[in-house]
């Protein structure tokens, strides 16, 4: 028997609660604008290596080299004004291991946001970043004793070069996309995690991606690298307040998945509705290994995220599961990325999209199979669910497939929540939002399910709450 | 004032004229059938004490309990305790019946008060052994993939499970294998009593058999032409509507 309404008060999360930001004083602020001066900047208060300037300063090369994809993707690209965009904000304060030692607006922002209640509860070590760097990081010492390293990339890049530098780019090279490279050139906090063969971190890590300042620019970059046998789950949030400007949110996160491990990594994204959220995240499964995103897209302007797996290892496995919401003024462009590259690997993309209002949803798929290889295996299923005539739904699945030897099978559906479901449900008593609110999360709650406990009750209020107000 | 009072109500659809001066009251623990030919406004009359968006009142009145329904929203209206057993009931997908039942519930409690979900699912569970429902079915989506009978089935546990004070039904029989049409009977019997009404709604006399009303009333363009006792149903049967709209004889 399901029992989920209790627990609902235990995580709350809305837009509204997380609408709010403190004036802080900045030490390190790189300025308006982008140039090598930025990079010299950046690269000045991080005291960093020379070989990590020059990665930065030919990414910066490769970001102006290249166009902006609106030849595929959307025109409103075109608002984003990289000249008034601040690269890099920062206390110049070392992550902090205990939150006492955290300076008190980035504390009550953690606070107000629930992050130091939920690390007690369940999670096995949490990054909290605020604005570009983290503000406090610390995993718990059972989980640090056997050999877990979780540290912001700064740390990652001075105490763990040698592993660090293996991986650093090699799952997205700088000039995969545009702003990949634009990442690569400016990027500032994010993940390191390694977790040693055979360890199996049994609860999660989370990071917490926190916006404060206006005409802001965040990239963090993570990478996490899971030895042979090891298993993570991780999970990353993140809010911003609304302002009337545009933030930009541009990161890349690649995983590696040695022979036989296990990643999961689980996000929900709830930016304010000003924010460009432009993310390439991809990860390498080796033989037999498993790569699986969870990845729910409620909030920002324009999400433009693909995660993607590269089966490169026999047996591999790689899923997504994305669930995406578009309210009016959002678009929502999401989707996956199967990269067969062994015999007998195994993907799965499993999409479901609601759009309400204007908003709008995208579902962009690859699925890629050469010919040389066999027994490979993928399904793809996106469905739509609309809500309302003037929302608009796209899908543009790519499969290719050469070879005779290979299984594939997609499926897409679009849907609507009826007139007479909705008018059925209001004669049980149900008002018009708890009614909506009820298809929607009844739409998702296959996916939803996926989702750590804790998590798919947050999602549910996130969804009932972007219900609210868009009907009636 | 412990009644679901219909006061000369007119409406209609798309510009189409359907209820035309329709009156009929249905006092608490009385049982009254509407029966009529196709395309006479039962259905109509349904969707308009619901409080369909289709359907536009042009004028008179549905009280329930002295309060008028027609100011109303549809949930508002259910709430104050008008329930309606659908001819058709929607399918919701991923939305399980013991989810939906819930949230109805929920629903109807103040603001800060949260349903028993041990109790809840203790009243679910005997209730649908009374229809005859497998436990299953509570993790089923609501009426998705659900046989015409089940569709049924469910709309009576609804039903039970909301208690409301006055429900109509609409042509609950229709699809129904004669079994499956004693089980929904059964469910609505047992629901009768002094604090209930019931508006039975069918096109023939085969449910009022089972259900058996205090009052029969026949509806004919739109207007309620005969009312009479039981054995109305039985004349109606065997003569047929013709016999009565040729004359339109006699006003309730």
């Amino acid at each position: 028997m399901s029992t989920d309404s209790n627990s609902g008060n235990m995580i709350e999360i809305d837009r509204e609660e997380s609408n709010f930001h403190y004036d802080v004083e900045y030490k390190h602020d790189a300025g308006m604008g982008l140039s090598e001066d930025t990079i010299d900047y950046i690269a000045n208060v991080k005291g960093e290596d020379q070989w990590i300037t020059d990665f930065r300063k030919k990414a910066l090369r490769v970001f102006h080299e290249k166009k902006m994809p609106t030849h595929w993707a959307s025109e409103d690209l075109n608002s984003i004004n990289f000249d008034e965009i601040r690269y890099y904000l920062s206390d110049g304060e070392a992550p902090k291991r205990s939150w006492d030692d955290v300076p008190n607006e980035m504390k009550e922002t953690f606070e107000r946001l629930g992050i130091p209640e939920k690390e007690r509860k369940f999670l096995a070590g949490v990054e909290a970043q605020f604005d570009s760097e983290a503000a406090y990081s610390n995993v718990k010492d059972a989980v640090a004793e056997q050999g877990v390293i979780f540290v912001n990339s700064s740390e990652g890049l001075a105490e763990h070069a040698d592993i660090f530098r293996k991986w650093f780019g090699k799952v997205i090279p700088t000039g995969d996309n545009k702003f990949s490279a634009l990442n690569s050139a400016v990027f500032s906090g994010g993940s390191f995690i390694y977790v040693p063969p055979g360890v199996k971190v049994k609860h999660p890590l989370q990071a917490y991606f926190r916006i404060n300042a206006e005409q802001f620019g965040q990239f963090e970059r993570t990478l996490i690298i899971v030895d042979e046998g090891a298993e993570l789950t991780y999970m990353e949030g993140c809010t911003a307040p609304k302002f009337e400007t545009t933030t930009l949110h541009s990161a890349v996160v690649e995983l590696v998945a040695m022979k036989d491990a296990k990643i999961q990594y689980i996000t929900v994204q709830n930016w304010s509705a000003n924010v460009f959220n432009l993310v390439t995240k991809r990860g390498l499964a080796h033989e037999n290994a498993e790569v699986r995103w969870i990845d729910c897209n409620i909030g920002s302007r324009l999400t433009m995220k693909y995660p993607g797996v590269v089966m490169k290892g026999e047996g591999a496995r790689g899923e997504v599961i994305s669930i995406a919401l578009a309210n009016d003024g959002q678009h929502q462009d999401t989707g996956a990325k199967m990269i067969h590259a062994a015999d007998n690997t195994t993907s799965n993309v499993v999409s479901k999209s609601i759009s309400v209002g204007e908003g709008r949803s995208t579902y962009r798929g690859q699925v890629h199979i050469p010919k040389h290889l066999k027994g490979c295996k993928n399904n793809t299923e996106c469905d739509a669910l609309l809500i309302n005539s003037k929302s608009r739904t796209d899908t543009y699945p790519a499969i290719t497939v050469r070879g005779n030897k290979h299984s594939t099978q997609h499926e897409a559906s679009v849907s609507q929540v009826s007139e007479e479901q909705i008018f059925y449900m209001k004669q049980r008593g149900l008002s018009e939002t708890e009614a909506m609110s009820l298809s929607v999360n009844g739409f998702v709650n296959d996916l939803v399910r996926e989702f750590p406990m804790e998590y798919s009750v947050e999602l549910k209020r996130l969804i009932e709450l972007e219900m609210e107000g868009s009907v009636g | 004032m412990s009644t679901l009072e219909i006061k000369n109500l007119h409406a209609s659809v798309n510009g189409t004229d359907i209820l035309k001066g329709l009156t009929l009251s249905v006092p608490k623990g009385e049982v009254h059938a509407i029966m009529g030919p196709n395309g006479s406004g039962k259905s109509t009359l349904a969707k308009v004490m619901a409080g369909h968006q289709d359907y536009e009142v042009g004028s008179g009145d549905v009280l329930l309990d002295g309060k008028s329904l027609l100011e109303m929203d549809v949930d508002e209206r259910a709430r104050e305790g008008l329930f309606l057993a659908f001819q058709y009931p929607a399918e919701i997908p991923g939305v399980s019946n013991a989810n939906f039942l819930r949230a109805a519930r929920q629903a109807r409690l103040p603001d800060g008060e949260e349903i028993d979900a041990v109790a809840f699912y203790q009243e679910m569970y005997e209730k649908m052994a009374k229809l005859g429902m497998d436990k299953k079915f509570t993790g089923r989506s609501v009426n998705e993939g659900f046989s015409g009978g089940e569709k049924k089935r469910n709309e009576v546990l609804q039903m039970m499970m909301l208690e409301p004070k006055y429900a109509v039904l609409d042509e609950t029989d229709s699809g129904l294998d004669i079994d499956a049409l004693k089980i929904v009977a059964e469910g609505v019997n047992a629901m009768r009593s002094e604090e209930r009404g019931f508006l039975v709604i069918t096109h023939y006399q085969r449910l009022l058999e089972y259900i058996v009303p205090d009052y029969v009333h026949v509806l004919n363009e739109g207007r309620i032409i005969r009312s009479g006792p039981k054995e109305l149903a039985l004349e109606l049967e065997e003569k047929g509507y013709d016999w009565l709209k040729e004359g339109e004889l006699v006003k309730s």
